[in-house]
């Protein structure tokens, strides 16, 4: 009876938009995540100096005339630096996020939908996947083809697609029991269609909001990678700028703290936005302000 | 003169055409689907190990049925009956372990190619609603246009045209109801969705899985009316699978009773409701409330 | 042990004495929380239910009757929902001027409780007699609590009550679950019991010994009993009196026996003609026209007279008839009292199809 009495016809655009932004951390997330791509796709144009460029001015703190936020041992404009390793962040994040979507998304839909053998194997393989140590996994890569940007975002991809895999063949084992597939199947569907069109929209709730996750634990693996090193050392990322950074603890406070700062900011939003998204998309459970 | 082809075209199913030809041939008439003795197992959960294999239950035990065209048979059982493992097998959707389910004089196992997809527009199926017999991110236009695109190869704008002709066909006015979601309809009005998609392939039988228990008495009544007509207008046959006897007794010609996988009793409905001879026929019958405050509850 | 237990007897014509009176609601209504201000989904619902005896809520979905029993309890599933108006009176105390620790102490032990999907009830990590057992130490009973859940599960004709106790709820058929509900419900011996659908998921032949179970107890331990449902049969076969609701209100109220011989509302007479009886065949499928409406969306004037055949058109779309009371029966008809409205529908042929439902 309930349910009769909320039949506004709202369009699923306009209530999915409703729902974002109706709490107050949501809207600093996004404004947050709009920045960085901002300051990502205009860098050059947000940075104040060239970041690569080396200076006498070396180890100025922040708040020196000229460099908002300092310079580090090589005097490098520390905030010209963060705003670049932008750049390397987002691209790594969301590209080896939509590695891992890709991979564990059609993994997870042929070992839910056929079941059997096939489920039995390929989640063993994602097992292994899971298993593997993610910083062995990053020195084998790069002792074997060299670092660079390109590997970071293959082996971080290689990392998260098993837990994307899982949750999609758990929701498509379910779904693909439900009457309406069987009724696709009777009406003379064939089954890549049937896991395409009746059984793929219905989880892509789960998979937008591991994904968004997975980008923010994306960025924190490709920092932490390159602060041992294994990034790439001719881009500029906020792990390399920590790595930098390292024997400057104490005496160059500013050397380690923007370029982290700058790191946890920018997973607190991509967490802050999946949440959100996680709320949204549920269709049950609509919070009232 | 009625060629088999002329009557294609007049929108009869391949079954139809098949049972006329038949028919003049003078042969006897064969079953529009028959069950032999068809036997399906299930692992039970537990019971396996890694080098043990699992111990195995029977849904279904050796049922044989047969519909012939024309017919409403009804199968009637409680829960566990395997009455819903024995229309998913019929419908082709789950092998069985044993036996063999023909249509047409033809193991459906053995089908390929265009055999196959004949008897997919022939053999439809309703299911009983609660909330998954529909895709929820469809609306219900595109919901039964699925079988016209891949059953019947329809374009989209024939299909569009059929889709409306459905929609009128079963009560639902098309231009307002084309383009609604599943969670905006009531569940009578779903269940009329669900009957529009399976008459969408022209089939000569439908299988009906309680097709009206979770809905209200009144809508029950309208729903099953529907069908009724449906029948008679489309030259339908109907199977039946439900645990409510008066459903079975409104429409149903023969009534098969199961029981824990097995066929207790089998005959017309008549015969089996006014004088069963099988103890849990009777039981069902006695069970079964009436709305007569004259005859209270043996407590 | 149950053998001299007289069979169901009907109410006796003489009435039960005032005394006897255990629920009273009064002009009862519910709003929610609607988008554009509260929608009245319950409206001036006025029911008794006596000691020993069996009432029933009839409906179909949308009627509200679900909702009039979580009114009773003040136990609503959201926030939105609230109790909007009218009384309810239990053994003679008037609920509203109990505080929340009070109204805790009476839900279980004054009243029970059983709903529909015994599963869902049940906690699938405890054995059954433990939780049995939990409804009792939640009102405060520490001593003889394991007696106590023996002898219940005795009393709802359960075999050899000490294992069924140390059981989970998974090792028991869903009859057995059901049992065990209303064993927790009448743990601390209730005055009255009310039970949402009870056998609604239950196979029909388990639904006739849960039914059978709750005569035999209504009549031992001079229980009353508010039995919700949307089965016309359960109701004919188990209860005494009968309350019919339709779109939020009640549109009748007799004796079971009146009822079902001479329904005098055209919902009540509809609704008894679709139930599929032993003699329907397809020729005599009788439908009423239409569909429940909407919540918040109630026609004006009397919310049936869109489907109702006898609806006069100036008087049934723009007056909302009162409920009429007329010797132990009420309809909610402005026709009530002209006996040409006990046969509604024989004049109107209504084919019952075209309009949707």
């Amino acid at each position: 009876m309930l349910a009769a009495v909320s039949q506004t016809r709202e369009s699923r655009g306009a209530r999915l938009r409703r729902r974002l932004l109706q709490r107050g951390s949501t809207r600093v997330a996004l404004g947050l995540l709009m920045l960085m791509v901002m300051a990502a796709l205009l860098a050059p144009w947000f940075a104040t100096h060239d970041p690569l460029a080396g200076s006498n001015d070396a180890l100025l703190p922040p708040l020196s005339p000229g460099h908002w936020l300092g310079t580090d041992d090589l005097g490098r404009d520390i905030w010209s630096r963060v705003v670049h390793g932008t750049r390397v962040s987002l691209l790594v994040g969301i590209a080896s996020s939509a590695l891992a979507v890709t991979l564990g998304v059609t993994v997870g839909a042929v070992a839910g939908y056929f079941g059997g053998w096939i489920d039995v194997v390929l989640m063993r393989i994602a097992e292994f996947f899971q298993t593997l140590p993610r910083f062995v996994l990053a020195l084998i890569v790069i002792a074997l083809f060299g670092a660079s940007t390109t590997k970071l975002i293959v082996v971080i991809g290689l990392l998260a697609w098993p837990q994307m895999a899982r949750v999609v063949r758990a929701t498509v084992a379910s779904l693909q029991q439900a009457p309406f597939v069987d009724a696709a199947r009777v009406a003379g569907m064939p089954d890549r269609t049937i896991i395409a069109k009746e059984i793929l929209p219905n989880v892509a709730a789960p998979i937008i909001v591991l994904g968004s996750l997975d980008i923010a634990s994306a960025i924190l693996i490709e920092a932490s990678l390159s602060f041992f090193g294994l990034g790439d050392p001719n881009a500029i990322s906020w792990g390399g700028m920590l790595n930098d950074a390292q024997q400057f603890l104490r005496s160059a406070w500013w050397m380690s703290a923007f370029p982290g700062l700058a790191i946890a900011m920018t997973v607190l939003a991509f967490n802050l936005l999946g949440d959100a998204l996680n709320d949204a998309l549920n269709p049950r459970g609509e919070r009232r302000p | 003169m009625s060629t088999p082809m002329n009557r294609h075209l007049n929108g009869q199913s391949d079954a139809q055409v098949d049972a006329g030809q038949g028919q003049r041939a003078d042969t006897a008439p064969t079953p529009l689907l028959e069950a032999c003795d068809l036997v399906r197992r299930f692992p039970l959960r537990g019971t396996g190990g890694l080098l043990r294999r699992p111990r195995l239950q029977a849904a279904v035990d050796g049922v044989s049925l047969a519909l012939y065209p024309g017919e409403v048979v009804a199968v009637v059982g409680e829960s566990g009956s395997g009455k819903t493992t024995l229309g998913r097998m019929m419908l082709g959707l789950l092998a069985p372990t044993e036996g063999r389910v023909l249509y047409q004089g033809q193991d459906i196992a053995g089908l390929q190619g265009e055999a196959w997809r004949r008897f997919r527009r022939d053999v439809q199926v309703v299911f009983q609603d609660t909330g998954g017999s529909l895709n929820p991110r469809h609306s219900i236009g595109n919901s039964i246009a699925l079988p016209l695109r891949y059953n019947r190869d329809m374009d989209a704008a024939s299909a569009a045209a059929e889709v409306d002709r459905l929609l009128d066909a079963v009560g639902l006015p098309a231009t307002h109801f084309r383009e609604r979601l599943p969670s905006e309809l009531s569940g009578g009005q779903r269940q009329r969705v669900g009957i529009a998609r399976a008459l969408a392939s022209r089939p000569a039988l439908i299988v009906a899985d309680e097709p009206v228990s979770a809905l209200d008495v009144s809508v029950r009544a309208q729903i099953l009316r529907l069908m009724a007509d449906l029948r008679a207008r489309e030259r339908l046959s109907y199977l039946f699978i439900t645990h409510d006897l008066g459903v079975v007794r409104a429409l149903a010609d023969r009534v098969v009773v199961m029981l824990q996988g097995r066929v207790v009793e089998s005959g017309t409905v008549d015969e089996v409701l006014s004088a069963p001879s099988h103890d849990y026929t009777r039981q069902l019958l006695a069970a079964t409330p009436v709305p007569d405050p004259s005859r209270p509850l043996q407590a | 042990m149950m053998s001299g237990i007289p069979s169901n007897r009907h109410a006796d014509a003489s009435g039960p004495a005032e005394e006897d009176v255990l629920l009273d609601v009064r002009g009862l209504c519910v709003d929610v929380d609607g988008a554009r201000g509260p929608i009245r989904l319950v409206n001036d619902v006025s029911f008794t239910v006596r000691r020993g005896e069996a009432v029933a809520l009839v409906g179909e979905s949308g009627s509200g009757k679900t909702l009039t029993a979580c009114a009773v309890m003040n136990l609503f599933a959201t926030p939105q929902l609230r109790l909007a108006g009218g009384e309810v009176w239990l053994e003679g105390r008037n609920l509203a001027t109990l505080g929340p620790a009070e109204m805790r102490a009476v839900r279980g032990a004054r009243v029970g409780m059983v709903f529909q999907d015994p599963s869902s009830f049940l906690d699938p990590l405890m054995p059954v007699g433990r939780q049995i057992g939990q409804a009792l130490r939640a009102h405060g009973r520490r001593e003889g609590v394991e007696a106590r859940v023996l002898e219940l599960i005795e009393l709802m004709e359960l075999p050899q009550p000490a294992q069924t106790a140390a059981k989970y709820p998974h090792e028991l058929s869903g009859g057995q679950r059901q049992r065990i509900l209303i064993a927790a419900a009448l743990a601390m011996d209730p005055a009255l019991l009310i039970a949402d659908e009870p056998t609604t998921a239950l196979d029909v032949t388990v639904q006739a010994e849960i039914l059978k179970l709750l005569v035999r107890l209504r009549e031992r331990l001079r229980l009353g009993v508010l039995l919700i449902t949307h089965d016309l049969g359960v109701v004919a076969q188990t209860c005494q009196r009968v309350n019919v609701m339709y779109a939020g209100e009640l549109v009748e109220r007799a004796e079971v026996g009146p009822l079902f011989g001479a329904p005098r509302h055209p919902y009540t007479q509809g609704l008894l003609r679709s139930v599929l009886g032993r003699s329907t065949r397809r020729e005599a499928l009788f439908s009423i026209p239409g569909g429940v409406p909407i919540a918040g969306q109630w026609p004006v004037g009397c919310r049936f007279h869109p489907r109702c055949p006898q609806a006069e058109a100036g008087r049934c779309d723009r007056e909302a008839p009162a409920l009429q009371d007329e010797a132990g029966s009420a309809s909610r008809c402005h026709f009530a009292a002209d006996p040409r409205i006990l046969h509604a529908w024989d004049a109107a042929e209504h084919s019952g199809q075209g309009v949707t439902a």
